[in-house]
């Protein structure tokens, strides 16, 4: 029965050696992904590279099915497993400054660790451009409050919003997902670069 | 990697996340900790009294969290997958049209920005959007699409910094 840590009390330093195993195997597959690039992230909103759509969305709806699967087979308690607060204008505006720093920068905070990882230089400023960031928020979190505090919904899911269950609604998102991985797929031959493709 | 094959991995592996420790993946919470680390150890009064640092300041020091953990091994997985696959290299990388200097000012906005607004949104792409995502929850939809739809609107604007 997971999960384990809450679960059976296990010791702060093997959950923190469990983090560890779990990053290594998040930055493998990232940089295996190719996400240690910023010309082929950026690709997505071009069309000529894709990779960021069927990576990420293949991710998502592995890690819901393996959840819904564990949890039919009685084998993890979700109860105990964290849902993200809903605080409806700071997720919004949040998300909304977060696409600016991602078609400017061309990683987000995950890719570009791996990319700093691997010599890219761009990726280490970008890095140091985060630090600043999350700094100058915390410096005037005060003016900021009201805006990150309101319109809060608590721990909802999506599945209990439209009123189905979490099964059909993972279905619908494969669906969906399918289909963006159609059109993306004709987006990539259209938008074809192949010497971005080549140099990446 | 095939990407089909490595979502599916990375999906493993945030599964394998939720089932151990009962959490997801997350990266902008680590360097949240270091921010919170250099601002106690520079001005450990200035920390006190911040609304905001004051709240991730606990008994034990920010760097021994989950998070800045998580993040030490996705540093070296990337370094390592980097090294198999003969992709180590000190470089800015950047369209032929923009120089160096222009490619970092730009990734050093784009850090800034990605920063301030994963703290505003509580989590970046990784622990709001994907992890979010996976536990169906409404937030994490919500970040994720606010997220790709600002990319999508904005690419045109920024075009000639990438193709």
């Amino acid at each position: 029965m997971g999960p384990i840590v809450p679960l059976f009390n296990v010791s702060n330093e093997i959950n923190l050696l469990f983090a560890f195993i779990i990053g290594l195997g998040f930055g493998f597959v990232l940089e295996q992904a190719g996400f240690s690039s910023s010309r082929k992230l950026a690709g997505m909103f071009y069309g000529y590279d894709i990779t960021v759509l069927k990576v990420f969305f293949t991710a998502a709806i592995t890690g819901m099915l393996g959840l819904i699967f564990l949890n039919f087979m009685g084998l993890i308690d979700l109860d105990i497993i964290y849902i993200n607060e809903y605080y409806i204008t700071s997720s919004i505006i949040g998300g909304i400054i977060m696409g600016a720093g991602f078609i400017i920068g061309g990683f987000c905070p995950g890719t570009s660790f791996t990319a700093a990882a691997i010599g890219k230089i761009d990726a280490m400023w970008f890095v140091a451009g985060s630090i600043a960031g999350i700094f100058l928020f915390g410096e005037i979190y005060p003016l900021l409050e009201s805006i990150y505090m309101s319109n809060y919904e608590g721990a909802v899911k999506i599945s209990n919003i439209l009123g189905i269950r979490d099964g059909y609604f993972a279905l619908l998102l494969i669906i969906v997902a399918s289909i963006m991985f159609w059109i993306g797929e004709l987006a990539e031959k259209k938008f074809k670069r192949e010497d971005i493709s080549k140099e990446i | 990697m095939d990407p089909y094959i490595a979502g599916v991995l990375l999906g493993l592996v945030l599964l394998a996340s939720f089932y151990l420790t009962g959490r997801g993946l997350g990266a902008s919470g680590a360097t949240r900790s270091i921010v919170v680390s250099g601002v106690s150890a520079i001005a450990p009064n200035h920390a006190e009294n911040s609304e905001y640092f004051k709240k991730y300041l606990h008994d034990e020091s920010p760097m021994k969290s989950w998070l800045v953990l998580e993040i030490a091994g996705v540093i070296i997985g990337g370094f390592l997958s980097g090294a198999w696959a003969g992709r180590l290299k000190l470089k800015v990388e950047h369209s032929p049209k923009i120089t160096s200097r222009r490619r970092i000012m730009l990734a050093s906005a784009g850090g800034l920005l990605f920063g301030f607004g994963s703290q505003l949104g509580r989590g970046c792409t990784s622990g709001a959007a994907l992890t979010g995502m996976a536990t169906l929850s409404l937030a994490g939809f919500v970040t994720m699409l606010a997220i790709f739809g600002t990319a999508f609107a904005l690419a045109y604007f920024f075009r000639k910094n990438w193709i």
